[in-house]
């Protein structure tokens, strides 16, 4: 599933993603803009690596290339999230974050937010799928990868 | 060519802090607290402060090293060390390097401090006038995970589900601060003491932090002096020598966002060991315990990875009777710590557990002539600091 949300999980004024002045993470900013999740895959030991880097981190090869993997993966740990630390955040109530790893692309985790009700039990190693928020109006634009629960493993 | 230790080649000879202040509240400028803490602490040695020669601090403490030596007059500047990493990592890597600087023969008379004016210079808890966020931050700040609870609730969570660890051992941490606090004047929770019922009560933060889990912000600075082992019997108070030190991080434990291999720990896996090997001694040697709390689930992984006990048992282990002075288990966080005396980065916890080894504590431990220090839960580097009376040498 690699749809995407009309809506955003968070309410604007947060920080605005962007890839470093070296251009390190921008083929992983340009990719969710794209719909599509890229992560590091070393050509050479074919080891996954995220968040990216300029050389493999068990070969040592330089510029592990980036390859398009599916947006799925389990919950690996979790936080509901209530007090405001940032203004834009004030009286906006509780939210979920999750971090999810991916078994297809070397258990990988990323952080993300979980979608649905804020208050949902939520079940460390629950299947999910990947949701891009697009931000197409901010400056400068940018995409987010969200999460929810798997319908099957949907209570 | 003699063994590579610092084990006995270096004393604490002098302590000093200012009062501790709720965050904005100091009205003094922080450069202007990191003074009075070092001419605190050259005040307890015995020290003419112009004998410093050395300075050595973390997490990029403002107070520059050059600029204190120009302010205090000193003769010359010999060591300036600034510890990498932020949190209270380097909090016992600071006293390390100062240590090192010492028994390389590249200082004489060092000061290691913390000064910190979070209301002068922006506060950890709140994230403001950031509109753009790349590297690390880029992954986390536009999901809601922006200060340091929301950094590290998922750790612990996982360090939960793994092991099993219920609320009530991080509840037992807090209490066991609290507790000591209340026999502590320059405690800022002095007076104030919790209770289990009002800790279960309180507000989450971040699930599993409730507001009592999470450190305080603070304002003050606290300062030590360094010397070589063989001049700390010349000055005024017991010294308390350093046994052993240790600091970095295991494998990879720096992979950003969240990708540490080893995720539900504290990050002393490689670093207690080398501690324990420098000091030559085991954990059941260790009398009293100061172990940074930024969060109270970084300290049940601290303290199991440690070896005080294994994780499974983090829930008979940590009780408030096992914590506390004198004669808990395991007396933890004897001053109040960062939850209940002052968030000094830590830097509160090395002068406490100097008082431990003095034997002038305000909840001074039954045993405590071995005193360790653990800095910096979760973050990378971590640090360890281990110190002795002369006996224990």
């Amino acid at each position: 599933m690699n749809d995407t949300t009309p809506t955003r999980y968070l309410p604007p004024g947060l920080p605005v993603p962007a890839p470093e002045s070296d251009g390190l993470s921008a083929p992983y900013w340009s990719g969710l803009r794209e719909g599509r999740l890229r992560v590091q895959h070393c050509a050479a030991c074919g080891t996954w690596q995220f968040g990216p880097e300029w050389i493999c981190h068990h070969c040592h090869a330089f510029d592990p290339p980036w390859e398009d993997v599916a947006p799925r993966g389990r919950i690996y740990s979790w936080e509901r999230v209530w007090h405001p630390a940032h203004a834009a955040l004030k009286g906006h109530g509780a939210y979920l974050v999750v971090l999810v790893e991916l078994p297809h692309a070397g258990l990988v985790r990323m952080v993300g937010n979980l979608l649905g009700d804020p208050m949902q039990e939520v079940r460390i190693g629950a299947e999910v799928e990947g949701v891009y928020e697009h931000h197409a109006g901010a400056q400068p634009p940018f995409s987010l990868l969200q999460w929810r629960v798997h319908t099957e493993d949907a209570r | 060519m003699s063994v590579r230790s610092l084990r006995g080649r270096v004393a604490v000879v002098g302590i000093g802090e200012t009062r501790y202040y709720k965050h904005s509240q100091s009205p003094d400028a922080e450069f202007k607290l990191a003074l009075k803490a070092i001419l605190a602490a050259c005040e307890d040695a015995g020290l003419d402060p112009r004998e410093i020669d050395g300075f050595a601090s973390y997490s990029d403490d403002r107070s520059e090293a050059s600029r204190l030596a120009a302010a205090l007059g000193i003769r010359r500047l010999r060591s300036a060390t600034m510890q990498w990493g932020g949190g209270g990592g380097g909090c016992c890597a600071a006293v390390a390097n100062g240590a090192a600087a010492i028994a390389a023969g590249l200082a004489d008379c060092v000061v290691v401090f913390r000064a910190l004016a979070q209301g002068q210079h922006g506060r950890f808890g709140q994230v403001a006038g950031i509109d753009s966020v790349a590297g690390e931050k880029a992954y986390l700040m536009p999901y809601g995970v922006l200060s340091p609870p929301q950094r590290f609730a998922m750790r612990v969570r996982r360090f939960m589900h793994e092991h099993g660890v219920r609320q009530e051992a991080m509840r037992a941490i807090a209490l066991a601060s609290y507790h000591h606090a209340q026999a502590n004047p320059r405690a800022v929770m002095h007076g104030k003491p919790l209770s289990a019922e009002t800790y279960d009560a309180s507000r989450w933060i971040a699930e599993p932090f409730h507001l009592y889990d999470c450190c305080m912000e603070n304002d003050g600075a606290a300062a030590i002096v360094l010397v070589a082992a063989e001049r700390a019997r010349d000055f005024a108070r017991k010294p308390a020598y350093v046994l052993g030190a240790a600091t970095g991080s295991g494998h990879r434990a720096g992979a950003a966002p969240h990708n540490a291999p080893r995720y539900g720990s504290a990050g002393f896996d490689t670093v207690a060991p080398d501690l324990y090997a420098m000091a030559g001694i085991a954990p059941a040697d260790v009398g009293v315990v100061q172990s940074y709390e930024n969060f109270t689930g970084g300290v049940a992984m601290a303290l199991a990875e440690h070896g005080f006990f294994a994780p499974e048992e983090a829930n008979e282990f940590l009780t408030l009777d096992n914590l506390v002075a004198p004669s808990g288990r395991l007396p933890l966080n004897t001053s109040g710590g960062n939850l209940a005396e002052c968030y000094m980065h830590g830097f509160e916890l090395v002068l406490e557990a100097v008082r431990q080894v003095r034997g002038t504590s305000t909840s001074q431990a039954a045993r405590s002539d071995v005193a360790l220090v653990i800095g910096g839960p979760m973050v990378t580097p971590v640090s360890d600091l281990l110190l002795a009376s002369e006996n224990v040498l």
